[in-house]
């Protein structure tokens, strides 16, 4: 490395920049945009400002005890500047006025040391959820909105984690928040009378980024960490800031139990691992136990729901010591419970799998070949990779081959066709025993 | 925020205006317009006579063109439309989501242009 003047400060500056930007870029946007009335633009623009201002200032006056709340008040002092310069004054008047108050009736150049309104940190960004998550917005921009103001991402890595060109997802989020400001969707938490309605699509869109996550639609990778942290991250957030709410904590007890999977769902080139391979010692017994313990507070309530069910099929699972010691009549009837509540494909298609557990290979496969004939499921991948594991289990080689074969057909994720690719392959003649 | 509610049903889905549902549909109307108008957020609305009343008009080329019916034939049409004054989108929602026809037909809002005046 050459030296250069100020290089032994500028390092360390940089890298607690990126910290702060990661860890609380979110929260910072969460109160401007609060402060602001609503002004995502206004809010994001200043924001960057402030983070210009920092790779600046941190390497020559050193880091602020409290990044937050230094980019916060530098931010807010941006849009002030930006508020005088822009046309219209009377419009934004009030908000310059509210700002004002809030930096105590002057602005000084200096950054401080603290910031009042940490304690408002909380209500900001449950604000700022139920905004982006508006049932106006499309539900692909609920998603990206959400994810990329809420976890303080840039553009470029809320396109990475979606998996799309980053151009794509700065139009995606440059339509929704052009929507929200044209359409006047409001900033805060929706009334009582509307909240239980906004809540239900809010929990929608937090397991939405969560199953992103979890399994990738159209990627190469199967597991997005990301994606899951920032998702049980929310639904913490929803949990602590929200009256109790059943169906909220069996939404968080949910991906606590799902990610407790975590390590064990893919080996170390990234390839799927099915649940009967997993070495169940890898799962996180501490995520299981809060995911176990958010359920019974969840039950304890008596108002029961789909994420419920969901988290208590789960924390069967999580429970088994393996996969033939699981409850799987019990699995097979809550599976029948959630088809009331939630009548899809893949639910219909695991509740089969449960029965082939509980009832025999044969029951599953007659429930399969009705589910095929009835609901018009014959494009579904997972139906097919069913048909053919258990096919393969009931001893029909043939059968099961001509299944995998559809499947990989259909399939468009690259992880799971390779996985798909790799069980056929065990069946073909000349491969050995077939794994377990 | 001004609104402008765009009404639309398709007029196979609508009762008859003398069978007992019609009239009830009617009274509902009533209702519902007076009490958007004692709610302070009406600025305007009107019911329009069905489609085949519709005249469209473009000038193309210096040419005019006119035609009989609306600008688009679909199944859904426009009935009528309210202009409302409201605080936000939440709340022209939920006039939105009262609004007689609403049970069979759809409702869209749409934000109305605000010129800054220089």
């Amino acid at each position: 490395m050459t030296a250069a003047p100020g290089s032994g400060a500028a390092a360390p500056a940089a890298a607690a920049l990126d910290r702060a930007a990661r860890e609380q870029g979110g929260r910072v946007l969460a109160t401007l945009i609060g402060h602001l009335g609503g002004d995502f633009a206004l809010a994001e623009d200043a924001l960057q400002d402030a983070y210009a201002e920092a790779a600046g200032r941190w390497p020559r006056d050193g880091v602020p005890r409290n990044p937050g709340a230094w980019l916060t008040t530098a931010a807010r002092r941006r849009a002030i500047d930006r508020l005088r310069r822009a046309r219209g004054l009377d419009e934004r008047l009030r908000t310059l006025e509210a700002l004002a108050q809030r930096d105590g009736g002057a602005v000084h150049e200096d950054a401080p040391a603290r910031d009042a309104d940490d304690d408002q940190l909380p209500d900001d960004r449950l604000r700022l959820i139920f905004t982006c998550c508006h049932p106006a917005l499309s539900p692909e921009a609920r998603i990206a909105l959400t994810v990329k103001t809420l976890g303080g991402l840039t553009t470029a890595q809320t396109a990475r984690a979606f998996l799309v060109e980053p151009r794509t997802m700065e139009q995606r989020l440059t339509r929704a928040k052009a929507k929200i400001a044209a359409a006047g969707i409001p900033y805060r938490v929706p009334p009582r009378e509307l909240l239980p309605e906004r809540l239900a699509g809010v929990r929608q869109v937090v397991y939405l980024i969560f199953t992103e996550g979890h399994t990738a639609s159209d990627g190469e990778r199967l597991v997005r960490d990301e994606l899951c942290e920032e998702a049980i991250r929310l639904g913490r957030l929803l949990h602590a800031t929200l009256p109790p709410n059943s169906e909220t904590l069996g939404l968080l007890a949910l991906m606590l139990l799902h990610d407790s999977r975590r390590a064990a769902r893919a080996d170390a080139a990234g390839r799927p691992v099915p649940l009967a391979a997993q070495d169940r010692l890898t799962w996180d017994g501490g995520r299981i136990a809060e995911g176990v313990a958010l359920l019974d507070e969840a039950l304890a309530q008596r108002r029961p729901g789909p994420f419920q069910v969901e988290a208590a099929i789960a924390a069967l699972h999580a429970g088994a010591a393996s996969l033939e010691e699981t409850d799987w009549p019990q699995i097979s009837a809550l599976y029948g419970r959630l088809l009331q509540w939630r009548p899809t494909p893949v639910v219909a298609v695991n509740r089969a799998v449960a029965i082939a557990f509980a009832d025999g290979t044969r029951a599953g496969l007659a429930e399969l070949d009705a589910l095929a004939d009835e609901r018009k499921l014959v494009g579904y991948v997972p139906l097919h990779s069913a048909r053919a594991e258990l096919l393969r289990r009931d001893g029909d080689a043939a059968g099961a081959l001509a299944a995998y074969e559809r499947a990989i057909a259909l399939c468009g994720n690259g992880a799971q066709r390779a996985e798909l690719e790799r069980r056929r392959a065990e069946l073909l003649p000349g491969a050995g025993a077939p794994g377990v | 925020m001004q609104y402008a509610l765009l009404i639309y049903a398709d007029p196979t889905d609508m009762p008859a205006p003398d069978s007992p549902e019609g009239q009830a549909e009617h009274a509902s109307w009533m209702e519902y317009t007076q009490a958007l108008a004692e709610s302070g957020a009406m600025r305007g609305g009107e019911a329009l006579h069905p489609a085949p009343a519709a005249t469209s008009v473009r000038v193309r080329g210096g040419e005019t063109l006119t035609t009989d019916g609306p600008f688009a034939e679909t199944k859904e049409v426009l009935t009528g439309f309210y202009l409302l004054d409201v605080p936000d989108l939440d709340a022209a929602l939920d006039w939105a989501g009262r609004i007689p026809s609403v049970g069979y037909g759809t409702v869209e809002l749409r934000p109305t242009v605000v010129f800054d005046r220089v």
